[in-house]
């Protein structure tokens, strides 16, 4: 079933993006950094960002681990693996190839 | 792309571990949406209401679950609303099944299994002795003669007591006057019976031993509440009147407790009298009475039993041996033969009757069929129930991945097969309280119906609960675990493995074949042997012949019977009367032993039956060779033989003008005519020596006997039932002393005898309707799940060139496969089967050709009607359409 899949690619996308620049965040923080890096015009709901984060964790491109927060409770902290790092780059091509035709098509058209 | 087993299990399992890191790290982000100057209702509900009824349950865990019951029901309400037809069918077809097994139970329990009213019944035994038959065939005896009785009650004393109960006689008693002849069923029972049984009187008092202390001594009767209440209204002044019975005259004395109805199950007792009132009671050669033994209080059965047995087969062996007059003129390897008994006991706490030894099994196989389409029926739902888990394939797996416990898809699972099968209970609950009754009353004819309690008790209730129990495991338990190992990335991805929901299915399939073939083969030896029963040759009419059972008091001399015959003949619209002492197939058969030139009798006694002039006309019985009766015969004196008697006596001769004496040292009768065989008892007996007497019968000193009871046989030219009635009056008002006593037809009395066979194939013919409906419904159901499944790959094969007999092939081979498989499975099940109940067959064998090729054929015809519409759709297929919508 085709649904939706450039958003969810882009997502993807953005979160290994997040994730390579500032390594160690838990999902909030995840969700906070794309809405400010994006000058809060990207917003990642929670039923999707969480789902993409279990998703991309069973793939193997980002790995979890547990870590005491300083208010007694814990938080799960996300970081990329090796394998993420090689995903990032090939969704990053992906993308500024998609957008480059993009671009292109809506100049001349 | 399946996981294993085990990680199913273990996910299962490990579920609740995995739900609580989610909840903890979503309310960690919770907090920190919040920390962060966000709403915190905004930030509740960002995860919408699943997380929130979640997040309540950690505060007030018990209320949250029920209120997640809750949830879960309303939304597998919502399920089965939406799928309207879906749900009725599988709603109807498990209350078929389950009302099906309910009723079966409710029978085989209160015939078999539910314990008589009394205390101690697991302390109660039945006594009976094996033996070797007249043709050589073990048989087993359970009547003891009374003096035999005492003898063994006395020897035992100190750690049982015995108990004698008569078989429940239906009996004509007479309340006032001779007008008012009525049929009850009348037991004599030792006056030991009621205190050993802890039974107490509703009214006056019950037999007590000392009503045994002399034979004719205690005239006294106690009614069962029963008969009480259906008689008398409850009338507490009942007790004194008196009933007479022959010439008997017995005062009522007391009204039995409520809900004993005697140990015969299947029958209701309405009158207890003494043991000693009845005349056989002190004949040492007649055996009449069951002889139940109930263990002293304190006495163990494990220890006690053996060594009773041995006892008691010692004074009884004792008694044998010295009754001189029963073997009379036998000789002496007849003798032996006949003492080499075995004595036996069986435990009796359930009652003791032959309505019980004559449907055991076919309760049994009842049993078996409506369990049968029960299972069918829940393996269709069960389908239906994978097919719909593999279409919320994405639906569960979003509820995994935002946080849902696997346990609580479980859970949604079952409450939703539970919510089904309940809905199916309710309504199998009428349809077994119809039905149990329903089938109770065909059991037996209806002029004397089998009388049993169904009581809609804990017994069956706890029956029911199990079958619930089981139905909603074997429903939710597949489609549970194969929700538990939903994988979110692969489902959500829309690949997940397509496969899997269509080989259980096809499995499945396999499963109801095989069950269905049983049901179809069963159901088809029964119907097959009810045909050959009912169509058997008789070799005489059954074409308008009325029976009028007809009694005498102390007895009426021959010549009275004839000229009662006489007015009859008078009546318009009779075509000819005889009259014999009892009727062909009918309850009475009664045997002699035959000596051929003064030898000793033979070991094989032969079968008799007086009849007048005519009788052989008017039964439309041909004569071989010889000729009929003439007025003037008597008995002893002429006989008319069968042909298997011939064989048996007269082997390679010319029977006519040959005698035969019924004993040794008798008077002769000489043979005058040769019949064919006709069925006498039983029609399903073997040929059996048979010899005709007149029905005037003299003594030594040639006067004519009298006659007590005898069956008039008219032929009438109408409806014989319409005559009954002008019949009844012309007998009552010749003041003769003559009085009808029962009136039926041959025709009844044969279709009375094919009761049970009828029963049977009946209601296997329902369940095998049933079941190639149930299991065509799976058939397509799955098939059709399965062509809507594969449209894109259909489309496919078409767009590049498949031809319609390629398509047709890849959807109905592996489903024909499944067929082929089950059908085996079923035919190899079905002898299994058929070789435990192969006694109740007639003339059929289940490795007839025909008994396995007529339900192959339905289940093939069936099957091809079910996969039709599956077929017609997939070569309906448009691939470009398909092609284009993806």
């Amino acid at each position: 079933m085709a649904k939706s899949d450039a958003l969810q690619g882009s997502l993807d996308l953005l979160v290994l993006k997040i994730l390579s620049r500032r390594p160690r965040l838990h999902g909030y923080a995840i969700m906070a950094a794309i809405a400010s890096t994006s000058g809060e015009v990207l917003r990642a709901e929670e039923g999707s960002l969480y789902p993409a984060l279990y998703r991309m964790e069973e793939a193997g491109l980002i790995r979890a681990e547990w870590i005491k927060k300083d208010s007694g409770r814990r938080a799960r902290v996300y970081e990329l693996t090796a394998a993420g790092k090689k995903q990032l780059g090939v969704e990053e091509s992906r993308w500024e190839s998609v957008s480059l035709a993009i671009n292109r098509v809506l100049r001349e058209a | 792309m399946t996981l294993s087993l085990w990680s199913r299990i273990s996910n299962a399992v490990r579920g609740e571990r995995l739900n609580r890191e989610i909840e903890e790290e979503l309310q960690s982000h919770i907090d920190e949406a919040i920390a962060s100057g966000r709403d915190p209702k905004e930030a509740h509900r960002a995860f919408g209401s699943a997380l929130g009824t979640r997040e309540a349950s950690h505060s007030i865990r018990a209320a949250g679950w029920l209120e997640s019951l809750l949830t879960d029901v309303s939304f597998g309400w919502r399920q089965l609303c939406r799928n309207k037809v879906t749900s009725f069918a599988a709603v109807f077809s498990l209350a078929l099944g389950i009302g099906s097994c309910v009723a079966a139970f409710r029978l085989i329990d209160a015939l078999l299994w539910r314990p008589l009213p009394i205390s101690n019944s697991s302390n109660l035994y039945v006594l009976s002795r094996k033996m070797t038959g007249f043709e050589g065939k073990p048989v087993e005896d359970g009547h003891w003669a009374t003096p035999d009785f005492n003898l063994m009650r006395d020897a035992v004393k100190d750690q049982a007591d015995l108990i004698a109960i008569s078989d429940a006689e239906r009996t004509d008693i007479t309340w006032f006057t001779d007008d008012d002849m009525e049929k009850a069923h009348v037991v004599y029972v030792s006056g030991n019976m009621f205190p050993l049984f802890g039974l107490e009187p509703a009214l006056g008092r019950l037999l007590a031993p000392a009503d045994d202390r002399a034979p004719g001594a205690s005239p006294y009767a106690v009614l069962s509440w029963d008969y009480w209440n259906h008689h008398f209204g409850r009338d507490p002044d009942v007790l004194g009147h008196s009933l007479h019975i022959g010439n008997q005259t017995f005062q009522i004395i007391g009204v039995g407790p409520r809900d004993f109805a005697g140990t015969e199950k299947g029958t209701v007792t309405d009158i207890f009298l003494p043991l000693g009132m009845n005349s056989f009671a002190n004949q040492d050669s007649v055996d009449w009475h069951l002889t139940f033994l109930m263990l002293k209080p304190g006495v163990n059965p494990a220890t006690a039993v053996e060594p009773l047995r041995q006892h008691l087969s010692a004074v009884h062996r004792a008694f044998e041996a010295e009754c001189s007059k029963c073997f009379r003129g036998a000789t002496q390897a007849s003798i032996d033969r006949f003492l080499n008994q075995k004595l036996v006991f069986y435990p009796a706490g359930a009652g003791i009757s032959d309505l019980q030894k004559d449907y055991r099994r076919y309760l049994g196989v009842l049993g078996l069929l409506a369990a049968l389409v029960l299972l069918i029926a829940c393996t269709n739902v069960a389908n239906l129930m994978t097919a719909q888990a593999a279409a919320r394939a994405q639906e569960m797996a979003l509820r995994i991945s935002i946080g849902a416990g696997r346990r609580r898809l479980v859970q949604l699972i079952l409450v939703q097969s539970a919510l089904l099968a309940l809905l199916a209970s309710v309504l199998g609950a009428f349809f077994a309280a119809w039905s149990g009754p329903f089938v109770l009353s065909l059991v037996n004819p209806p002029d004397n119906p089998a009388r049993l309690a169904l009581p809609a008790d804990w017994r069956v209730l706890f029956f029911g609960f199990g079958l619930i129990i089981l139905i909603v495991l074997w429903l939710g338990l597949l489609p549970a675990l194969r929700a538990s190992a939903v994988r979110p990335v692969a489902a959500l991805k829309g690949g997940g493995d397509p496969h899997w929901p269509r080989r259980l299915m096809r499995g499945a399939i396999a499963l109801q074949v095989a069950f269905c073939f049983l049901v179809l083969f069963l159901s088809s030896l029964f119907v097959a042997s009810f045909q050959r029963l009912q169509n058997r040759p008789l070799g005489f009419s059954t074409d308008r012949l009325l029976l009028l059972e007809t009694v005498a008091g102390k007895g009426q001399l021959p010549v009275v019977w004839n000229q009662t015959a006489e007015a009859l003949r008078a009546v318009p619209g009779v075509n000819s009367v005889a009259i014999s002492r009892w009727p062909l197939l009918g309850r009475i058969q009664i045997n002699s032993d035959i000596s051929i030139n003064g030898a000793p009798p033979s070991p094989t006694p032969a079968f008799f039956l007086n009849v007048s002039p005519d009788w052989l006309s008017t039964m439309k019985i041909s004569l071989v060779s010889g000729r009929d009766f003439r007025p003037e015969d008597t008995s002893p004196g002429a006989a008319i033989v069968n042909e298997t008697f011939v064989k048996t006596f007269f082997p390679g001769q010319d029977p006519i003008g040959r005698s035969f004496e019924r004993g040794a040292n008798q008077p002769l009768n000489k043979v005058v005519g040769v019949i064919p065989d006709v069925p006498y008892h039983n029609l399903r007996e073997p040929s059996r020596a048979v010899f005709y007497v007149p029905f005037a019968e003299i003594n030594d000193k040639s006067a004519p006997r009298v006659v007590d009871f005898a069956t008039f046989t008219i032929h009438t030219a109408q409806n014989p039932l319409a005559l009954a009635g002008s019949f009844r009056q012309l007998i009552a008002q010749s003041h003769n002393g003559l009085r009808v006593s029962n009136i039926t037809t041959q025709l009844d009395l044969v279709r009375d005898q094919t009761i049970r066979e009828r029963l049977i194939a009946m209601l296997a013919a329902f369940f095998a309707a049933v079941a190639l409906l149930l299991a065509g419904i799976g058939l397509y159901a799955v098939l059709n799940y399965s062509v809507l499944q594969r449209r894109r790959e259909i489309g496919i094969r078409m767009a590049i060139g498949s031809t319609r007999a390629g398509i047709v092939r890849i959807v109905t081979l592996d489903v024909f496969q499944m067929i082929a498989l089950g059908g085996c499975a079923g035919v190899a099940l079905g002898f299994v089967a058929a070789r435990y109940v192969q006694s109740l067959f007639y003339q059929v064998k289940a490795t007839d050709a025909d008994m396995i090729a007529l339900p192959t054929c339905a289940m093939l015809l069936s099957a091809l009607v079910a996969t039709l519409p599956a077929v017609l759709r997939a070569l309906r297929t448009d691939p470009i359409e398909i092609l284009r919508s993806e």
